[in-house]
Parts: structure tokens; sequence; C-alpha cells
């Protein structure tokens, strides 16, 4: 039978100087880790949320972004005309052709430029993104040069306040309106009519990068897409616009995950070894008491349970401690490149209980790790000489 | 009976036969034991005295299967246990071993209550049977009222009268006390040794003391001495005088 756990946790109060060094460093490396996790999680909730699971995004086949895609004013009206396309009570098709460009504005933080994506829209983008809302002033005017704002757009970057004049592309421009998207990355952009981007430009008026298409249910996807690659008019590809955003996040989310771990690997091989010195410690002051467990019938099994028990608890202590400190940051807005779009992406770290659960889990393997060496002399200490020991 | 003679009781309960423990210093080594023998019956009392150095931990430690012997066999209630592994060693301890200390080696953050139930961890006994036996050790040793004290919040005597009532819980076959008193003013070591005593004489226990002090050897009903790795009887009156 075990040793009971109040020998361990009373063994740690005790001597908890030096199980707080081991405590401490392991809230570090957690709080570290689980802040990387909720970065990476923030970051690709705010590009899933950008896409609707009913909508479809076409692109000219073989583009992976809307920046190297072009859609002519023909092909988006028989995309219009596909079957599966929801349309409004008037009977218009739920398409939204749109094109972006990338300008490059100051950020509030540092006066740095910074860019940000400005997508050319008409009011239809607006029914095919309902989560899109205008929360301040108004949808800008058809060929008018004025601008919505996204609401992280706005706060990152100077002068961009609803009544503001801004300029870019050679002409000024009035923020007219502030709009949210429910956290996507639609909050980091902003939108004007296509039609006078493309003017701006000097693009040709009737190409369009993008058509994004409400479907009147998601399973018609399938459907959707074979008409558009079997009709001999289209060089168009379509893919659900969630698996558009989703694909945009992989990269980054991956990347800021590997660092992740590669930091938290690293910090936390430091702070194994501080677990290691404290449970070595606590084995060589608890000698005798361990040598005296072994002559009642102890088994040395048992001893290396009761240590790695105690290693792992100081560990996971560590861990709700770190998780404790960092679980502020939830919410807080980061931001960074979106590699696809080279514009700033705004996003909130996200701290889910999956994250908390890998970050004690993290903990733990610490603790697991840095207890076994220790744990492993507990019960290989020779017990006649132990026992002789003062 | 006692005997330090070859085949005198084989019926004993603790049998040595030409037990030999050598020590490795460097390049020298040091015959702690040779060619011991050794029958004692249960429900002795015994002491062991001699020099310091002479081996009488070394001889306990062999007894009570914490140290194995270079040669010879120990046989106890009629098993040989010279040859035991490591973990077949630890089982047969905590079934036939009761140890206590000269410094008590109590769990200090453990009351006197839990360090008394220890051994009945590695017993079957559940919760409530395992604070029956608790209970009733520590009534033996006359310490019920301090059954939640810590050991820090213990005299010298009352530590080593819990360290007595852990080596007595599990109702062992015998208990090895290595110089119990060592540490000890003479009231509260004539309190343990009246202990000893009435655990030998009321509950027929099998006590192997070791010890330093002729007045606590006086009380065993045979003293061995130890000296220059062999074992003799002493008679009582000459140990005492
Ligand atoms: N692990 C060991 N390695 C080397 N020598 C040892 C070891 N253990 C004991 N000895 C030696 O064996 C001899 C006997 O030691 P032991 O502790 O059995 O004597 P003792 O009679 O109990 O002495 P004391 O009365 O001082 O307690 C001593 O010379 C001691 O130094
Ligand atoms: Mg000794």
């Amino acid at each position: 039978m075990a040793i009971p756990i109040k020998y361990n946790l009373l063994s740690i109060k005790e001597r908890w100087t030096s199980t707080l060094v081991a405590v401490l460093s392991i809230a570090g490396v957690v709080a570290v880790f689980i802040a990387v996790l909720a970065m990476a999680q923030g970051f690709r909730k705010t590009l899933v949320a950008s896409g609707s699971p009913g909508n479809a995004l076409v692109l000219r086949g073989g583009a992976s972004s809307e920046m190297e895609s072009a859609v002519t004013l023909e092909q988006v009206k028989i995309i219009g005309d596909a079957p599966g396309v929801a349309r409004d009570d008037t009977g218009q098709p739920l398409i939204s052709p749109e094109v972006v460009v990338i300008a490059a504005f100051p950020l509030r933080s540092t006066g740095t430029d910074a860019n940000v994506q400005i997508r050319g829209v008409s009011e239809k983008a607006l029914k095919v993104r309902t989560f899109v809302d205008i929360v301040d002033g108004k949808f800008f005017s058809p060929g008018l040069p004025e601008l919505v704002v996204g609401i992280n757009a706005r706060d990152n970057y100077s002068g961009f306040d609803l009544g503001s004049t801004v300029s870019f592309g050679g002409r000024s421009w009035r923020v007219v309106g502030i709009m949210a998207s429910n956290g996507s990355s639609f909050d980091s952009e902003m939108w004007c009519d296509a039609v006078v981007l493309n003017q701006t430009y000097k693009r040709p008026e009737n190409i369009f990068q993008s058509v994004t298409v409400s479907l009147i249910s998601p399973d018609q996807l399938e459907a959707f897409k074979n008409t558009l690659t079997s009709d001999p008019r289209l060089t168009v590809s379509a893919i659900s616009e969630r698996s558009y955003y989703e694909k945009q996040s992989i990269m980054v989310f991956t990347l800021i995950e590997i660092l992740g771990f590669l930091i938290a690997s690293v910090m936390g091989i430091g702070a194994m070894f501080g677990a290691i010195n404290t449970m070595y410690s606590a084995v060589s002051a608890r000698t005798r008491e361990i040598a005296t467990l072994r002559a009642i019938g102890f088994r040395g099994g048992t001893i290396v349970a009761s240590f790695m028990l105690e290693a792992v608890i100081i560990a996971v202590c560590g861990g709700i401690l770190g998780t404790i400190i960092i679980l502020p940051i939830h919410g807080n807005m980061a931001s960074t490149m979106n590699w696809q779009t080279f514009s700033h992406l705004s996003f909130a770290f996200m701290i889910t209980p999956a994250i908390i659960f890998q970050g004690l889990g993290f903990a733990a393997g610490v603790g697991f790790l840095g207890g076994l060496f220790p744990a492993y002399r507990a019960a290989r200490i020779p017990v006649a000489t132990a026992l002789r020991q003062l | 009976m006692v005997s330090t003679q070859p085949n005198q009781s084989p019926k004993a309960l603790i049998v040595l036969r030409n037990v030999s423990k050598r020590y490795r210093r460097g390049l020298e080594t040091i015959d702690v034991l040779s060619q011991v023998n050794l029958d004692i019956d249960a429900g002795e009392f015994v002491a062991f005295m001699g020099p310091s150095g002479s081996g009488k931990t070394t001889l306990l430690n062999l007894i009570g299967g914490l140290d194995v012997p270079d040669n010879g066999s120990i046989i106890i209630a009629g098993e040989e246990i010279t040859g035991f592994s490591d973990s077949m060693l630890t089982a047969w301890r905590a079934r036939h071993v009761g140890f206590v200390f000269q410094l008590y080696n109590l769990i200090p953050v453990l009351t006197a209550y839990q360090n008394v139930e220890l051994p009945l961890l590695l017993t079957r006994l559940n919760k409530k049977s395992r604070k029956k036996h608790v209970e009733t050790a520590l009534s033996i040793v006359g310490l019920n009222d301090r059954m939640h004290h810590y050991p820090r919040q213990l005299s010298g005597g009352q530590e080593q009268r819990v360290a007595i009532a852990r080596a007595i819980v599990s109702d062992p076959t015998f208990l090895l006390c290595d110089e119990p008193t060592g540490d000890l003013d003479r009231a509260s070591a004539n309190d343990i040794l009246d202990l000893l005593q009435r655990l030998v004489s009321d509950y027929k226990k099998t006590v192997l003391m070791v010890t330093h002090d002729p007045m606590a050897a006086g009380k065993a009903n045979a003293i061995l001495h130890l000296d220059k790795g062999k074992l003799n009887s002493v008679s009582k009156g000459l140990a005492t005088s």
C-alpha cells in the first residue's frame, strides 16, 4: 500500500522555501507556454471566424489567395446564376464580388507603418457576412470615397476615428463608419466601394479578385464547385470560405506553436533541473526517514511512487500558479503579420480549457521527469547505512 | 533459552549458524562478525553488549533483514532468510520485525497516531481495524492521550514509547531495539525498559536489545557479549556488577 499523500504534502510544507524555487520556475514556464498557445489559438480563431460555414469563396483557378486572383464581371454574373446560390427577397443572388489592396499607415503604438488590407465591396458584402455590424456611423455611399473601418484597425492606426479624413492611393477618404465583425479578421480591415477603389488604383473597372457566395445551405458546396469547374466559360475554383481562412491561419498558427514549444521546452528543461534539485535535496534531507520506512517494510517502488507524486504535486502547483498569473491576458489584443495577405491582423489571446489542461500537463511532465532520478535514488538508499546516519 | 553454541536448540525462534560479516574500508577488511552462532527461543529478552564498533548494530541488522551476511545462515521462525532477494526481505521485515532505534526515527510531519499506523498500511486491514490496533498499541505504551501530538511536541521518552508502539502495532515476530535508552535520562530509560519487560512478560514478545548500559542489560533475561567478532553469553551477575 502507498505512503499517504499527507506525508508528501506535509513534507513539502516543511521544506517550502526550497520547494518555492521549483514552483516559481515551473510557474514561469507554464505561463509562457499558455501565453504562446493562447496566442496561436487567438490568431486561428480570428481567421476561422472570418469564414461563414454557408459561404463559398470563388477565386481564379490556381490562386491560393485573393491577392493573386482575378475574376471578371461576366464571370461574376455566371457565378451568381449557378445552382445552390442563395437569393435575397428581390431575387438577387447573394454574392459579393470584392477587390483588395494593401496600404501602409502609421500604428498608434509605435508610429511606424504597418499594412492594412483595404477591401473594395458593395452593400452585398454585409448580406453575405451577416455577422458584420456597423457599430458607429453608417455604411459607405456607393460611388463616394468613403471608408468603413474595422474596430481593431481604428484602434491600432492613428487617424481613423469616425469622421476623420485620410489619404491613400492619391486621394482623400472620409471615415464614415466603424464596423465590428465578431472578432474576425474583418475587424482589422477597411472597407470601401469596389468601383471607387479600382478607379483610385487605376485598375480595370470590371475585374474583381474574389467572389464570396452565400449558398442555400453548406451541403450545396460540392454541387456548386462542380458547376463552376465544368463550365467552359469559367476559369475559377470555389472553396468553402471557412477552409480558405483556416488555411490562411495554419502557417502562422503552426509557426507560433512550434516557436512556443521550443521556448517552453528550453525553459522547461531549466525548470526540470530546478525540480531535480529540489527533489534531490528533499531526498537527502529525509534519508533517515526513507531508511526507516524501508526498515518498516515499505518497498522501494512505494518510495519511488511517493517521491514522484511529490514532484508532480509540486510541479502542478507551479502549473496552477503559472495559469493564474497568465490568465488575465485572456482577451488582450495582440497583432501580427498575416503572411498570406501581408497585412496586420489583430486578435485576442484566447486561453481555452484545453490550453490550461495542456499547461498543467506540461507542468506535470516537468515534475515527472524532474522527480525520476531523485525518487530512484531515494529507493536505492542503502537502509543499514542510512540508519546509522544522524 | 539463549545459546551461543551451535545446535543447542533446534526449535529456537532465531537461529544463526556460522554467520560472518566483513566490511571493506579501502584495502583493509574488518571482520566484524566471524562464525557467530546464536539460538534464541521465543519469549526471550536478550541484551547485547560490547565495546563500540564491536558489531552489535551489524548483528541486529542481519537478524532484522536490513543487511545480509557474507557467510552462514540466519533462520527465523523456521525460515531461512539468507538468500532472500531485497524485495523478499522487505516484505519479510514488514511481517516479522519491529524496529526500535536509538533516535526513535519517528516521521516528524506525522502525528503519533499516524506514525504508529504506518506499518499497518502494509497490511490488508481497513481504516477501522487499523484504528483499533493503533489505539491498543498506544494504550500499551501509555500514550493514548498523546495520539494527535507531533513528535516535536513529545519528550524523548514519549517519542521512544511511540516508536515502541509503532514496532508492536503489527504484532511482529520479534522486536529489535538498538540502544533504545541511549538518548534518554535515567528515569525515562527505566520507563522504556519496564515497558520492554512488560512486553516480554505480559504480551509474550521476543525482544533483542543492544545497550551500553549494564543497568539496562540487567533487565533482560540473558546478556550476550560481543567482542572481536565473537559472541559469548555472560552471567547476569557478572554484567550488572
Ligand atoms: N557500511 C559500512 N562500511 C564499512 N564499515 C562499516 C559499515 N558499517 C559498519 N562498519 C564497521 O563495522 C564495525 C561494527 O559497526 P557496528 O555499528 O555494528 O558497531 P556497534 O557495536 O553497533 O558500535 P556502537 O556501539 O558504536 O554502536 C565498525 O568498525 C564500523 O566502523
Ligand atoms: Mg551500534
